[in-house]
């Protein structure tokens, strides 16, 4: 046994002296980052050394610090890569600072908003879908797609519909304005992400064009003119078109002088009236909202300020977020009283 | 040309300051795409001036002014060099690269530098070229040394070096570093790019691995523990022997009534 203990030892031994070592002993310890081969060494310099001779002193100082971090890079897990050991480095510690600043997200489409906001998920789907009739897989959309009702080449005419109606051309009608309106819709999200107004549309391709849609069709189709609408004739009865912007009108700089000297007089009496100008209704919602909320505290039930606070809980029921609404209305009008 | 794949020269003797005016400077890293920069001049008022800098957003971000005292070239050591495209190790020595706010940022612009391309992997064969910077009585030494990996009686390599230049003692003049607010936007990580948190698992001061387990409450009622015949339940045992009684008692009333 005991001659067993002797033979290892001498023969680390002989092993020490014929190899030097790989260790290195430091009093602060090297900080090492593996993702960069980077090693800092912060312990002070023997300055002396340093003067007398310079060369070999920082060669051994760089020799010290590369057989550490050397022994830090020989830890990490290797793999065989064509006959070549690779070491896996870690991330890096050490931030470096980036050559340009980070790349601004895309900006979200109408429907990625909306997705969002309900939490709807993008499911991952699939590019070649089978096709029963043909027996064959076949893309899902494009060129040779699956479950083309343009391509059919028999179509039964509905009950409802005009007999004399070319169903074939209805297909390939309605398929291309849904191609129209995603092209559209495509072309509404690039400017709503510009900033910039989005334009107006015509008559968008849509199944069932609603009243407003039409009006605004009609609305744009009159102002498309050379003279942008000036001298298109109003049809009998029609009423003045919703959904567009009022033009600003100015009055004329001459002309009508009592006009003008009633409206400043009008500005001055208002301003030299001490009498507040009472408004009926504000003053009559004002009362019965004070009457109502006595009524409440008289009851010893909850003010209207936990009202408000329950109808945020729940958010559910209209009718509290009406009262909610009512409630800041109030406190909005009793506030410009005073000044009124 | 130490970074030679990677970089472009520009040999035209034009006026450049690029600590008056760094336009210039802005431009040519325009026109190349290269976010860091090397100039040497010479003057009577600063002679043998070499400024490195790095430019975020095609601005200056920090940009250091060195002197050079003492310079040997590449070609003066008579040894054989590294291959070009070896990722070199960075060494730094001296107190001031952790104290010194300059040389904290000067470090960090040598390693941006000259820590060559990004590699998640490298081959340990390949390990040959050590950058060594000193910082010492407010002068830096920049040497280069290749990497000779001896025999050390075990798996890792006992290492030597060799300088093969070039090796540089310099001064640092006039620095222009950025501002916190400009280094911090510079910095900015992508959400993505940030490992993930994990949850309940956490390392101590010893980097020995903790995690945490959450569990739901133990039923102690069905838990198994040693059977043995006399800790039985007992009201069972009472109602058996009352059965037995009662069917015993109408046995012999039965016979009772028989006789």
């Amino acid at each position: 046994m005991d001659s067993l203990v002797q033979s290892v030892l001498k023969s680390s031994a002989e092993k020490e002296s014929k190899y030097k070592t790989t260790e290195v002993v430091k009093d602060i310890e090297v900080d090492i980052d593996e993702g960069h081969l980077l090693a800092v060494d912060p312990n002070p310099l023997d300055i002396k050394l340093l003067r007398s001779e310079r060369d070999s002193y920082l060669k051994a100082l760089a020799r010290n610090d590369t057989q550490l971090l050397i022994n830090k890079i020989w830890e990490l897990p290797v793999e065989r890569v064509e006959d070549v050991i690779v070491a896996k480095l870690p991330e890096p510690r050490t931030v470096v600072p980036r050559e340009k600043p980070l790349p601004k997200e895309k900006p979200m489409t109408k429907w990625t908003q909306y997705a969002r906001e309900k939490g709807i998920n993008k499911r991952k789907k699939g590019r070649m879908v089978w096709d029963e009739t043909a027996k064959e897989w076949k893309p899902r959309w494009g060129y040779k797609r699956a479950g083309d009702d343009t391509k059919d080449w028999l179509i039964e005419v509905p009950d409802t519909a005009d007999p004399y109606e070319d169903q074939f051309a209805k297909r390939i009608k309605a398929k291309k304005e849904r191609v129209a309106k995603n092209e559209l819709q495509r072309l509404r999200n690039i400017a709503r992400n510009m900033k910039g107004k989005v334009p107006g549309v015509g008559l968008t391709p849509t199944d069932t064009p609603d009243k407003d849609d039409v009006s605004r069709a009609l609305h744009l189709a009159r102002k498309s003119t050379a003279s942008l609408g000036k001298f298109t004739q109003e049809l009998p009865k029609e009423k003045p078109a919703k959904h567009v912007g009022k033009k600003r009108k100015f009055e004329p700089m001459i002309g009508n002088f009592n006009e003008e000297k009633k409206r400043a007089l009008d500005i001055l009496n208002k301003i030299t009236n001490k009498q507040p100008t009472l408004n009926i209704t504000q003053a009559t919602n004002q009362e019965i909202y004070t009457e109502e909320d006595q009524k409440r505290i008289g009851k010893g039930g909850r003010n209207h300020l936990e009202g408000k606070a329950e109808a945020n809980k729940t958010g559910t029921g209209r009718a509290s977020q009406k009262e909610k609404a009512g409630v800041e209305k109030a406190m909005v009008k009793r506030d410009e009283h005073p000044s009124s | 040309m130490l970074k030679k794949p990677l970089s472009v020269l520009y040999k035209k003797k034009n006026i450049l300051r690029p600590f008056d005016d760094a336009t210039s400077i802005e431009f040519f890293s325009n026109k190349s795409d290269a976010a860091l920069f090397m100039f040497g001049s010479h003057s009577k008022k600063r002679p043998h001036n070499l400024i490195i800098g790095r430019l975020f957003d095609y601005h200056i971000l920090d940009m250091i002014e060195l002197g050079v005292e003492k310079f040997k070239s590449l070609s003066s050591f008579q040894t054989a060099k590294c291959p070009f495209g070896t990722k070199p190790c960075l060494v730094f020595t001296g107190e001031d690269f952790e104290l010194n706010s300059e040389h904290q940022r000067l470090k960090n612009l040598l390693l941006d530098f000259f820590s060559g391309p990004k590699t998640k992997q490298v081959r340990l064969s390949g390990l040959e070229h050590i950058w060594h910077f000193t910082a010492a009585e407010g002068k830096i030494f920049w040497r280069s040394y290749r990497i000779l990996m001896k025999k050390s009686g075990s798996r890792i390599p006992r290492i030597e070096l060799e300088e093969i230049g070039p090796s540089l003692d310099l001064v640092i003049r006039r620095t222009k570093l950025a501002s916190d607010d400009l280094y911090k936007r510079s910095r900015k990580q992508p959400k993505q790019a940030k490992p993930k948190k994990v949850k309940n698992v956490s390392m101590d001061a010893f980097g020995t691995k903790l995690g945490r387990i959450h569990m739901t409450k133990q039923n102690l009622d069905s838990l198994q523990t040693r059977k043995m015949k006399g800790l039985k339940r007992k009201s069972d045992e009472g109602a058996e022997d009352e059965e037995k009684m009662s069917r015993q008692i109408n046995k012999l009333e039965k016979t009772w009534t028989q006789d």
